[in-house]
């Protein structure tokens, strides 16, 4: 079966070098994470999922 | 028996080559998350490469990694459901489900979406004091297939060894790259969604009422329940052959291609090394015993105060938990960002606030 994860306190994260967007931090199925932009990391993905689908908002970076 | 048949199995009762188990950590051996863990409507990883799924209306587990194996087998370890909760009843939409999944490049062998697909042979050893019919599915994502195995424990309280042959998919192939393609699904309880169905015996469109279509048994309906499982092996071939037993460095490297935890329990552990970039944060990396299946996540307690950085000869607690620093895709090490009163250009190391239990991990799992 397909499960949904418990995605909660999503933010990105910049580099500070490069002043890009580096990760999302956020506390998911309970473990507090933070999750590299890469299509292949299985979190992103479900972040993702969860975004477009319009059950997820991520908070920019500070 | 045809001569075949007799052959094969002779075959398998002989020396086995080498990588025929397609499980990681089939025998239970690696924890690195820890030997015991609490199942209540959550999501976690009792042992490594096995996730477990638990939605039991108020039932709630222990699982573990126990010592109770079946005799005479070479095993060490066992996965261990405990039952400390108790649900009678459970809602629809109710699931204990452990799973254990497949990269495709490794899966290649089996030949599936083409006449030559071969067939999969499940072996597993199981221990449980409810008798009754369980059900484990082999799942193919991207096409989206289920093969099931209703399964009989016939006496309880006594460890059974359990077999069955998954025929080849012809029509269906397994993409070649590093994602899920293919899994096995334990079910131990289900809510009235996943029965109802069919238990497809060949590959089949999955729909929810097939998932545990044949399961009549429901863990969590009385405390001190209990359900141990080890020796779980998925190899190509119609036969179940001898166990493929690994070395302990062998299975925890296959391991760590999915999940990579620094935790060796001293107070001040240190967790890396870098230097300080500004006068607030400092940057160091990683680097993995094996190379991950793809760029990690980064786990943490998530408490800042826990951690500390090590920087002009003092310890200052961190002022934010670390977090990934760079946009790459390295698979081999991991940048990792930490924030503290520093100073440019110093060195820095991330250590544990004198906390034996704080820990840094890297999950690439399916």
């Amino acid at each position: 079966m397909m499960y949904s994860a418990t995605i909660t306190n999503a933010k990105y994260s910049l580099d500070t070098i490069s002043g890009e967007n580096t990760c999302i931090n956020c506390v998911f199925n309970g473990r507090h994470v933070s999750v590299p932009l890469n299509a292949e990391n299985t979190e992103y993905i479900e972040i993702m999922r969860q975004v477009a689908a319009g059950d997820l908002t991520i908070a920019d970076a500070d | 028996m045809s001569k075949a048949a007799e052959l094969a199995a002779l075959i398998g009762s002989q020396s086995a080559p080498s990588n025929k188990n397609l499980i990681i950590n089939g025998g239970m051996q690696v924890a690195q998350r820890g030997t015991s863990q609490t199942a209540d409507d959550n999501t976690i990883y009792p042992l490594d490469r096995f996730v477990l799924f638990t939605q039991v209306n108020a039932g709630v587990f222990t699982v573990s990694q126990s010592t109770d194996v079946p005799s005479g087998q070479g095993f060490a370890n066992s996965l261990k459901f405990d039952c400390t909760t108790a649900s009678g009843s459970l809602n629809s939409g109710d699931y204990l489900e452990l799973q254990s999944r497949l990269e495709g490049q490794d899966l290649q062998r089996l030949a599936y979406g083409s006449s030559g697909a071969k067939s999969l042979t499940l072996s597993f050893w199981v221990k449980s004091n409810k008798t009754g019919t369980y059900q484990v599915n082999a799942q193919m994502q991207g096409s989206a297939k289920i093969n099931s195995f209703a399964y009989t424990i016939d006496s309880a309280n006594t460890w059974e060894k359990k077999t069955h042959v998954f025929e080849g998919n012809q029509s269906n192939a397994l993409t070649n790259d590093n994602s899920r393609q293919l899994e096995l699904d334990f079910w131990f309880a289900a809510g009235s969604n996943f029965t109802g169905g069919t238990t497809h015996t060949d590959w089949a469109t999955r729909a929810d009422a097939d998932f545990a279509n044949s399961l009549n048994v429901n863990l969590a309906d009385t405390i001190g329940n209990n359900l141990y499982l080890t020796g779980v092996q998925l190899e190509m071939g119609e036969q179940a052959t001898a166990f493929e037993h690994r070395s302990f460095s062998d299975e925890l490297a296959r391991c760590q291609r999915y999940y990579y935890r620094i935790n060796e329990g001293s107070t001040y552990q240190r967790f890396l090394v870098g230097s300080c970039q500004g006068s607030g944060y400092a940057n160091g990396t990683v680097p993995f015993p094996v190379e991950m299946r793809g760029s990690p996540t980064l786990e943490t307690t998530g408490t800042a105060s826990q951690y500390a950085v090590y920087a002009g000869d003092s310890v200052r607690t961190s002022g934010s938990v670390p977090a990934i620093s760079s946009t790459g895709t390295n698979k081999n090490v991991a940048n990792v960002s930490f924030a503290a009163s520093v100073t440019n250009g110093q060195a820095a190391e991330l250590l544990a606030n004198n906390n034996a239990s704080v820990y840094l991990a890297f999950a690439a799992e399916l």
